[in-house]
């Protein structure tokens, strides 16, 4: 993650910064301004840069400031340092919120339980030299992804079963050593990559009596190897999203593999929940990215024996690793798929009437197989939103724009802004390319009454994804929580899905007692041939509630999506969160089936998260 | 929120019902031309994607649905595909309404005058109006009328347009359709026309099924249709029919919609202008084919006075919250939804059981008048024989005390509060004039008299029963409205009676006989038999009529006259089963057909109430034979054979003797017919 081992510093030093070409770089780029954080001594303080209640970097986060305008502290992010004029009235209109009433977290992460040791294992794994660690802070940060109640109850100063101590194996050996050692004296190990899961998986099970050793894997950041003959790459599961596309673009190749996390997801982690990527149309998801992977399992290590892209032999092992969840060992190292970075990159927006209009030629794009690298579709609510995160407009020139841009559509065009909706798009490739590829999806776009809505709009869209987690820890300053969770779906139910789960919601907090109508929305995330990926996000105002976080109800969303012939996840993976309908999703064959597997790999459940199964 | 619980409330003496206002009493004061042609603005569905009746055919015609039965037509039968398109066409051309505000307005003129000469007053619930109009903008409707009249549907429009609300599309029986003009009048105010039958014809149903959803699922409108399917010539609720039901709920199973709010609908006419017509027709004269020039004859049905009707617009009942834990629609996920699939086991079972719970939703709220307890006493005591009738003080003290024990049962019955009984009694009396006959201060049914027009003297006995039973079917249908309030205490009552025992379970293996002979005849739910049987005991005991322990069930001396009118309201039906279970074991031959029973059966009948060997003359409803039938044929005890001649029956003699005897108490219930107590 963002500690830095000293290999990793000197590959750092060898190579330039890349000051990206590409527009969305700005993104993530400016991680170089970091105030140049030196390497600790023990490798456990990512959380001085990271929130250990929260989404992201300390430093960057949105607040209200004195006058009541909100804006984006930090230097990290395009948004950072501005300030958002209309997000206070989005704010205070779409909840019913009032900066007057502050919900502040309480700070207070001294109330840990003591650690439970194994002291037989602490001693041999102190002659092994892995550094490890039971500091409460170290133990904390390990214990939770980011869902709603891990996060709600973080801010509350409440703490479950968290691990008893970290360690931070080095390499594949060092993960070979712990694992070793802890079938040796029965511990439960839960691998931990980024910590960004929203699946509970990360959660230690309550009910769990042996010690828990959180096994962190971020100093397992290396890139081995990389084959341009072959273009993959030999790189360790620990290494971050954002540090592996950085440092293969500074030899001037990438994954394309840019899930929303990718900030502070691991390679690791993307293995182990079957990931997708935004640029998944033209890189496509993990499992096309793979080639090879190597995982350590307490029956020992798994691996194929050449790198041939395509194989016969049986059902594919790599399939029993990926979606594992951490239940069957640590993935060490992986081979990746890379491309030579793409020449040019633009950005586009599409308006359409209603979002009945927009999925029909999203479903369009995907028939005749020409979706750009990414191409998204928020609905009415969710374009509200993106518009009140719109920051400060600089020139008069470019507020007259925007207005004359809103009288074109709404007036002369007639589209009903509460109606209307937009899609947003990202071509890559060569440029000539690019150009074409463009012309073909805005005229798909005409033929369902979409207008082109420029650049601008676009890169905003995409902005979006990477702040909204930011946004969620604003709302919860004022009594305001929220959630996201995702599904894929075939075409034909995509539009009934979005609708009938947006109104189940709505129905579930009004039963619950949710004083204020709820945010509901969703978009259209990823096409594929046969259906497509659908994200909901939903918010509302807790005031007057004893336990708001029961009141999301994600429980009888999910129902719902099943319901509506919707999939148990696309790419959150099942985690604890999601492992009830586990059975009902796979069959009982197919529950035995995987259950038969975890039996063979992992007799003693010494990869004890209960994830999945 | 659509309430979830239709009618299962655990004490029916706590229903609370809304007030009724009278709607006519405006248009006897101001301008029906005005009212006809004001600004009509309905609140529409909130996701209504506003289309012509053109656009609606076009997208009917073009559904993947309607495709995929089109091609699969032309599979089976080597079609053409642009033949069996045309087909689809006109079906669909014959079928759909074509609803103009013109018509409407024409209807709202002519209606006013019309219902202002026939009816006193027509009540209306008007919170249940202001539900159906929150509701209209929530989800898509469908409208559940009760069916007692041909003016069901009219009326319901009629109302509808009067509060401003959504005008519906109904679905209507062909036959209206031989009404030229009537037919196209009522195809223009809302009425899309449907075949009686179209049994194994897969493009008609596509057609059909396909219309109908997509109204619902683009809220182009409410869709109104009747549960029971045809005019209840008995006044008693018929047995649901599911065909329609089942079309309206499957956007919801298939996620096309969130959600579909049913409303049930009660209509009560204090006379029903159909009377003596639907006596006619079950005493064996068919039903007149409806044609225009018929309805003009019927004009001096104008003339004549109808009390008031009272419409109940009942509760919304979400199709989401009644399948919540019962229906897992993720059995539609793994085949493409436009591909007709016959309902799985559980979604028929469930269908059928919120058929049911609809049918009591408006049996409930069916407004009872003085006039239907007179009836149910006349009725008695025209049985018990005395020839003289009833005195009409002794009346109207049975009156009364049968009209707080209705009440005490729930009944929403509306006797006048500030009127002395007597006058209640008799006004009600007249009302029904030629149905009763006051002479020295006794009151007994108009049996007497002749049809008019006939001369006396040509009347032969059989001719004279018939007469008789005309007046004495209609008054059962009045009667047969307030059964529905006491059919579990009487099955209970009459299983006290017939069993062996006061044992508990002796009682309940009865009742459960009883109830289960029955589930033809009246609204039973099906499954329901311990909650129907505890719903009567609780009844009985809080009434003081009856003492329930652990193990016995014995009836109090105060509960004694209770327990004899419960009994004796039933027994026509005990009877009658019992007659027609006699003709099959005497009577029935090889060569019985389904069609040749009803007639063969009555001639039994009259034979035997000629010769005094039965005494109820409301056995001859071909209502009663029927049903009997049918629940002889669920039974098993007559079987039809298929392949031969119209049906077959083929009586299993030792079974239909052993249940004659058991009705009548002869034989204890056989363990086998028993339910878990």
């Amino acid at each position: 993650m963002l500690y830095i081992s000293t290999k990793y510093q000197i590959i750092r030093k060898d190579f330039p910064f890349y000051l990206g070409k590409t527009a969305h770089g700005g993104l993530w780029v400016q991680i170089k301004n970091l105030p140049g954080h030196l390497p600790k001594e023990s490798p456990s303080h990512v959380q001085e840069i990271m929130k250990w209640n929260g989404w992201g970097y300390s430093d960057s986060r949105f607040l209200f400031n004195k006058k009541g305008q909100a804006e984006f502290t930090g230097k990290r992010y395009r948004l950072s340092g501005m300030i958002i004029p209309g997000l206070k009235d989005w704010f205070e209109c779409t909840f019913g919120a009032s900066l007057q009433h502050k919900t502040p977290p309480l700070l207070n992460s001294s109330a840990v339980q003591p650690p439970t040791l194994n002291e037989a294992f602490v001693e041999e794994l102190k002659s092994t030299g892995i550094p490890f660690s039971q500091d409460a802070e170290d133990r904390v940060f390990r214990a939770h992804g980011h869902c709603l109640h891990e996060i709600f109850a973080l801010r509350e100063g409440k703490f479950g079963r968290v691990p008893d101590m970290v360690v931070w194996p080095n390499c594949h050996n060092d993960v070979v050593k712990i694992v070793e050692l802890a079938s040796k004296h029965n511990v439960c190990l839960i691998p931990y990559g980024g910590g960004t899961s929203v699946s509970s998986a990360l959660e230690c099970p309550p009910e769990e009596t042996r010690s828990i050793v959180s096994l962190d894997t971020s100093q397992m950041n290396r890139i081995l190897w990389v084959d341009e003959k072959n273009l993959t790459a030999h790189v360790e599961a620990g290494i971050v999203g954002q540090d592996l596309e950085r440092l293969l673009n500074e030899s001037g190749y990438c994954t394309g593999h840019e899930p929303d996390s990718m900030e502070f997801s691991s390679l690791g982690g993307w293995v182990a929940t079957r990931a997708s990527g935004m640029k998944k149309n033209i890189y496509g998801n993990i499992e096309d990215l793979v080639v090879h992977i190597k995982m350590v399992t307490p029956q020992g290590v798994i691996e194929k024996s050449c790198q041939g892209p395509r194989m016969s032999t049986g059902p594919d092992i790599h399939h029993f690793i990926m979606g594992s969840e951490g239940t069957l060992g640590v993935v060490t190292e992986v081979t990746m798929k890379i491309r030579p970075m793409p020449e040019y990159q633009k950005y586009g927006s599409v308006v359409f009437p209603n979002f009945e209009q927009g999925v029909a030629c999203l479903r369009e794009v995907a028939r005749q197989r020409c979706a750009p690298a990414s191409i998204r579709l928020m609905d009415n609510e969710q374009f509200k939103f993106g518009h009140a995160l719109k920051p400060q407009v600089s020139s008069i020139f470019t507020s007259f724009l925007d207005g004359l841009k809103k009288f074109y559509i709404t007036k002369f065009k007639g589209f009903d802004p509460n109606r209307l909706c937009v899609a947003t798009l990202l071509f890559e490739g060569d440029r000539e390319k690019v150009l074409q590829h463009e012309k073909q999806v805005y005229d798909i776009a005409a033929k369902f009454g979409g207008l082109a809505a420029g650049e601008d709009n676009g890169q905003r869209g995409y902005m979006l994804t990477f702040v909204i987690a930011y946004l969620r820890d604003l709302g919860m300053d004022y009594y305001v929580i929220g959630e996201s969770f995702e599904t894929s779906v075939p075409w034909d139910r995509v539009l009934d899905i979005c609708r009938n789960v947006k109104a189940r919601i709505v129905r579930e907090c009004k039963e619950r007692g949710v004083q204020f109508p709820p945010l509901s929305t969703c978009r259209v995330t990823q096409t594929y041939d046969a259906g497509a990926c659908v994200y909901f996000y939903f918010a509302f105002n807790y005031r007057g509630l004893s336990d708001p976080v029961q009141c999301q109800n994600l429980h009888a969303a999910r129902e719902e999506i099943l319901a509506n012939g919707g999939s148990l996840s696309h790419h959150h993976g099942v985690g604890k969160l999601r492992k009830e309908w586990m059975r009902e999703t796979v069959s009982n064959v197919g529950m035995g089936m995987l259950k038969s597997v975890k039996d063979y790999v992992d007799p003693n459940n010494i990869f004890g998260n209960r994830n999945l199964l | 929120m659509a309430s979830k619980a239709v009618y299962s409330q655990r004490d029916p003496m706590l229903k609370k019902r809304d007030d009724f206002e009278d709607i006519l009493e405006e248009r006897r004061n101001s301008s029906d031309l005005r009212y006809a042609l004001r600004c009509y603005a309905p609140v529409v569905y909130k996701g209504l994607c506003p289309s012509k009746a053109g656009t609606l055919k076009s997208m009917v015609l073009q559904s993947d649905q309607l495709h995929y039965v089109i091609h699969q037509v032309c599979r089976e039968t080597g079609r053409a595909v642009d033949d069996v398109q045309e087909e689809a066409s006109s079906i669909l051309e014959e079928m759909a309404h074509r609803l103009q505000l013109s018509t409407v307005r024409f209807f709202a003129f002519t209606l006013s005058k019309v219902f202002k000469t026939l009816f006193r007053s027509i009540c209306v619930n008007e919170e249940g109006i202001q539900r159906l109009q929150q509701v209209i903008q929530e989800h898509p409707v469908v409208l559940l009328p009760s069916h007692r009249s041909y003016m069901d549907f009219l009326l319901m429009s009629y109302l509808l347009y009067t509060y401003d609300l959504a005008l519906p599309v109904i679905a209507a029986g062909m036959d209206f359709m031989g009404m030229k003009f009537v037919g196209e009048m009522l195809r223009m105010s809302g009425a899309f026309f449907i075949r009686r039958s179209f049994g194994g014809d897969k493009l008609y149903w596509a057609v059909f099924s396909e219309y109908v959803k997509t109204m619902l699922k683009n809220g182009f409108a409410p869709v109104e249709f009747f549960l029971e399917g045809t005019r209840s010539r008995t006044s008693k609720s018929l047995t649901p029919k599911l065909g329609l039901l089942n079309i309206v709920m499957d956007p919801f199973f298939k996620g096309e919609v969130f959600d579909v709010s049913l409303v049930p609908v009660s209509i009560s006419y204090e006379r029903i202008l159909e009377e003596s017509l639907y006596a006619r027709e079950l005493l064996g004269v068919p039903k007149p084919k409806e044609s225009t020039s018929g309805l003009i004859k019927a004009r001096k049905v104008l003339s004549e006075d109808y009390g008031s009707i009272h419409v109940y617009f009942g509760q919304p009942v979400s199709v989401r919250s009644l399948a919540e834990g019962r229906v897992n629609r993720c059995q539609f996920n793994l085949i493409p939804r436009h591909i007709p699939k016959k309902p799985s086991e559980d979604i028929h079972s469930f269908v059928n059981d919120s058929a049911y719970r609809l049918v009591r939703a408006q049996e409930e709220n069916m407004v009872l008048k003085p006039w239907v307890l007179l009836a149910s006493l006349l009725l008695q005591n025209q049985v018990s024989g005395q020839k003289r009738g009833i005195a009409l003080d002794e009346l109207t003290e049975q009156a009364v005390w049968l009209r707080d024990l209705s009440r005490q049962y729930g009944a929403f019955l509306h006797w006048p509060e500030h009127t002395p009984p007597s006058e209640v009694v008799s006004s009600s009396l007249s009302l029904h004039r030629g149905l009763v006959r006051i002479s020295e201060g006794r009151v007994q049914l108009a049996l007497d008299k002749a049809a008019p027009g006939e001369p006396r003297s040509a009347v032969t006995p059989e001719e004279e029963l018939l007469s008789q039973a005309v007046i004495i079917l209609s008054c059962a249908s009045y009667r047969n409205q307030a059964l529905h309030v006491f059919l579990r205490p009487a099955l209970l009552a009459s299983a006290i009676h017939t069993a062996s025992s006061n044992k508990k379970q002796e009682v309940f293996n009865s009742f459960s006989f009883l109830r289960n002979m029955f589930s033809n005849e009246f609204i039973l739910c099906p499954g329901a038999t311990v909650q129907d049987f505890e719903e009567a005991c609780y009844l009985l005991v809080k009434t003081g009529a009856l003492q329930v322990t652990q193990q016995e069930v014995l009836v109090t001396e105060r509960g004694h006259r209770t327990l004899v009118f419960l009994t004796s309201m039933l027994d026509p039906f005990l009877q009658g089963y019992q007659v027609v279970c006699r003709f099959l074991c005497e009577e029935a031959t090889e060569a019985l057909t389904e069609k040749q029973f009803i007639p063969a059966v009555r001639k039994f009948i009259i034979k035997h109430l000629l010769a005094g060997r039965l005494r109820y003359t409301e056995v001859l409803s071909s209502d009663l034979q029927k049903n009997s039938l049918a629940a002889l044929l669920r039974l098993g005890a007559v079987r039809k054979i298929k392949g031969a001649e119209q049906g077959t029956l083929k009586v299993n003699t030792v079974m239909v003797n052993s249940l004659e005897d058991t009705l009548g108490g002869k034989l204890p219930t056989q363990k086998a017919v028993i339910a878990r107590l």
